[in-house]
């Protein structure tokens, strides 16, 4: 790569060079928060099924990862190494059918195995929810999300209903049944520290299961374009004990009644 | 000058194929800015969150009123960035440009099967782009339901949003017409001795991908017009009954939203290798020549190509494994869209052997193929994370698949455009562009591309959703200023650093060295068989095809190409 030596040492480029170089230091710099801040990673993981949803990631980014640096390598290696000046003459090569073969065969085997292991972590979030000790109504709209228990009876939609908007609270370690309607567009219900995401579809019925393994106060966001109002549609999730849970439960209903 | 055409006939409503490539490659160029600079805008406020930019508030009085961009306004943007860069940047450079440009030249023909047809399909585009803009001068502003047009929100924006609908009528009328032209002219047109399996990759990529547009077209213009019907006479195709919007009942009852998905993906995932097998067919025409190799397994690259095509219309529901379809049903198309990658990876790894013990001559097409390799192979890993549901189900609507499609579409189709614009510029316009220019434009673009594009997968991660005006107000979010921050200097280095290309390509019509007609010293027909530019009917008597597209180092020869249209007796 004489090219790229030459145009690396020509006083133009590396006066551009230190100048790019300043810039983008000045951008990172310039930030104190940079240093500091919170790791640019998965947020903390809140739902029993969360870990799962982590480690396929992170088995599908060591695999792809891999393949990355092996082919990237061998793209850097052979644009060095078979450059003109030190290879004048190519060789004569139409293909190689045994190497054709091996590079078919054992990408489709990788893939094959990374669908069946998407599927087993799959089939567990999103098939049969297992039994459930609470039932929530969750139903969207522009730009809020409605939520709503069942009150004393156990039962949704019926007089005694508690109803509220933007506040969903579920209690630490029970499995709690969500079903998402909408009432006008489509809107994503997408909680990051759950890892779960589900769109709000009018017309339809949405199920999903979460089971919360820590206390905490994270949010929701719409994950789906809804509208002018589509970013600031947040709403807020607290975890807290069964105990915290059921007396604002009992609290919020009194309030509710008054 | 006796009795030639007049001026007007020969230049802008022409019928030769070349004269048209090139109205289609100015035009989509021109797109490309525009929509280039609407991401700019949107790059401002997602590193300067709600921070005034004086100049606009004069040119978007209401976008963006004393500087400050409104919600409504950046909606559009992303709405309009995605619709021009992929209707009428992308799809008409590679689709529209090259293949008007090279499939005659390339075999041997004189011109298009139907030149008349040809010119249509170019100049339906003009209303197509003219009605799409239009919608910024309505009422409401242009479309602003994303480039994905999703009922029942698009049904109820207004009427920019119905210009959007009638825009893109127009562009799938002209896909329509041109896969038509394409797919005829390759059967019946090919030169004697120019049997399918000598034909290179680049007219097998565009053949295959004219069937592509011809079969998927028809469903994205059915639901185009399914989605007009909804929005002006009262239909309710998509459209449920009980809808309430901004408090009033609507009146439609029975439709089905996620239809609207179905139908758009079955159009928009094969679109997706619409846009990008022209690229991967040029460079697979491009390496060869400046490896002067022959092309690694030529015969698996093309039943990969096709192989791609055709599970390509069996894994559009991957874009909908959370759109609240049944979750069984997901799984046959993870399945399809994982068993994608085989055939794609067969293209990276025969690119890799094609430079495998060659003599390569690093000239700017040559970077900007091996670029394509390079950032193609992001774009297409990245994709396993979407195909895997559960992952999915976390990434889907982040910035994590914003990152993945630029990786395919700048990183694949756009170095693939630029590959194949600075091979072919010399037989286009019959001078050698700047070599040196060229250069450094593909390094400046490499590393701001990779700044701007490369944090998005991290933004993802981080549960960052796309299509949000303002992100900072979310509390998992809030340390990601400093990234966003980065992205948005690298993206306006990005676009600056085009300049250098359009400064390059201008310079070099007017100023450039007079090329020769086989510069790059290449066996395929428009090199060896047609001076630089090609004459109107592009070849003084029909040429005669001996040898397959890649015969680079013959052994027992002396130049190290043998031309396809070279009789072996004249050895
Ligand atoms: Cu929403
Ligand atoms: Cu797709």
């Amino acid at each position: 790569m004489c090219w790229a030596r030459r145009l690396v040492g020509s006083s133009a480029v590396r006066n551009f060079k230190a100048l790019l170089l300043t810039a983008y230091c000045l951008v990172l710099g310039a930030d104190p928060a940079w240093a500091g801040s919170a790791r640019v990673w998965f947020p903390d993981n809140l739902s029993s099924v969360g870990s799962q949803v982590d480690q396929m990631f992170l088995v599908i980014l060591w695999i792809t990862g891999i393949i990355f640096l092996l082919v990237e390598g061998a793209l850097l290696w052979f644009l060095i190494r078979y450059r003109q000046p030190a290879n004048p003459r190519a060789a004569y090569v139409h293909g190689c059918r045994s190497a054709e073969v091996i590079w078919t065969v054992i990408p489709a085997i990788i893939v094959t195995s990374l669908a069946f292991a998407s599927q087993r972590v799959w089939a567990h979030i999103r098939g049969t929810p297992p039994a459930h000790q609470l039932e929530v109504e969750i139903t969207a709209e522009q730009f809020a999300w409605n939520v709503r228990y069942a009150g004393p009876d156990g039962r949704l939609h019926t007089e005694d209903d508690l109803e509220l908007i933007n506040q969903l609270h579920l209690p630490v370690d029970q499995v709690a049944l969500v079903h998402l309607k909408s009432k006008d567009v489509i809107h994503s219900f997408f909680v990051p520290q759950f890892r779960m995401k589900l769109d709000a579809v009018p017309g339809l019925t949405g199920r999903l299961w979460v089971q919360p393994i820590k206390p905490g106060q994270v949010e929701m966001v719409c994950a789906e374009l809804c509208g002018l109002g589509h970013y600031r549609m947040r709403g807020y999730v607290t975890i807290e004990s069964a105990e915290a849970f059921q007396s604002w439960l009992e609290q919020t209903r009194v309030e509710q009644s008054l | 000058m006796t009795q030639s055409p007049s001026l007007l006939r020969r230049y802008v409503f022409s019928t030769d194929h070349k004269i048209i490539g090139i109205q289609f490659l100015f035009t989509s160029l021109a797109m490309l800015l525009i929509g280039g600079a609407l991401a700019m805008l949107m790059r401002w406020q997602l590193g300067w969150p709600s921070q005034p930019l004086s100049w606009m508030g004069q040119l978007a009085p209401n976008g963006m009123p004393g500087g400050v961009m409104v919600p409504e306004y950046y909606n559009m943007l992303f709405t309009m960035h995605g619709s021009v860069m992929i209707f009428f940047g992308i799809i008409p450079i590679l689709v529209g440009a090259f293949g008007n440009y090279l499939i005659p030249l390339k075999i041997g023909a004189p011109d298009m099967a139907f030149p008349r047809l040809n010119m249509v399909s170019y100049w339906l585009m003009w209303p197509a782009i003219v009605i799409m803009f239009l919608g910024f001068f309505l009422e409401g502003g242009a479309a602003a339901a994303g480039w994905t047009s999703y009922a029942p929100l698009s049904v109820t924006l207004g009427p920019g949003q119905t210009c959007w609908v009638v825009s893109l009528l127009f562009v799938g009328t002209s896909s329509i017409m041109g896969s038509i032209n394409y797919i005829t002219t390759v059967i019946n047109h090919r030169a004697p001795g120019m049997t399918f399996f000598r034909m290179p990759m680049s007219i097998w990529a565009l053949f295959i991908t004219a069937i592509m547009v011809l079969c998927a077209t028809p469903a994205l213009a059915s639901s185009l017009v399914m989605l007009l019907l909804d929005k002006t006479l009262g239909t309710s195709f998509f459209m449920p009954s009980g809808l309430i919007v901004d408090g009033v009942a609507l009146a439609h009852s029975g439709g089905q939203p996620i239809l609207w998905q179905h139908l758009f993906w079955f159009y928009s995932h094969p679109a997706v290798y619409i846009m990008i097998l022209p690229a991967m067919g040029m460079i697979s025409d491009i390496l060869p020549t400046f490896a002067r190799k022959p092309l690694f397994g030529y015969h698996s690259m093309v039943y990969a190509i096709a192989a791609i095509a055709v599970l390509g219309f069996i894994v559009w529901a991957h874009h909908m494994f959370v759109s609240g379809m049944n979750p069984a049903l997901g799984t046959s198309f993870m399945v399809a869209t994982m068993v994608i990658a085989v055939p794609t990876g067969v293209k990276i790894f025969n690119w890799l052997a094609t430079l495998w013990r060659g003599s390569i001559r690093m000239t700017v097409p040559m970077a900007h193929a091996c670029a394509f390799v390079a950032m193609f192979l992001i774009g297409g890993l990245t994709g396993i994370f979407l195909a895997s549901m559960p992952v999915d189900m976390y990434v889907h609507d982040t910035y994590f698949i914003v990152g993945h499609l630029h990786y395919v579409l700048f990183g694949g189709s756009l170095f693939g455009a630029f590959a194949g614009l600075t091979y072919w510029f010399p037989k286009m316009f019959g001078r050698m562009m700047s070599e040196r220019v060229g250069k450094l434009h593909l390094l400046l673009t490499l590393i701001f591309f990779n700044g701007v594009m490369f944090p998005m997968f991290l933004l993802g991660i981080n549960g960052m959703p796309r299509r949000i005006y303002d992100w900072s107000q979310y509390a998992h979010l809030a340390h990601l200023g400093p990234l966003n921050r980065l992205m948005s200097l690298s993206a306006f280095l990005l676009f600056a650093s085009q300049l250098l290309f359009i400064g390059n390509f201008f310079w070099s019509l007017f100023k450039g060295k007079q090329a020769p007609a086989n510069p790059w010293e290449a066996t395929t027909l428009e090199w060896t068989a047609a001076p630089s530019p090609p004459p109107h009917g592009n070849f003084e008597r029909t040429p005669h095809v001996y040898h397959g597209p890649y015969e680079y180092s013959v052994p027992g020869s002396s130049q190290d190409w043998l031309p396809q249209n070279q009789a072996p007796s004249d050895k």
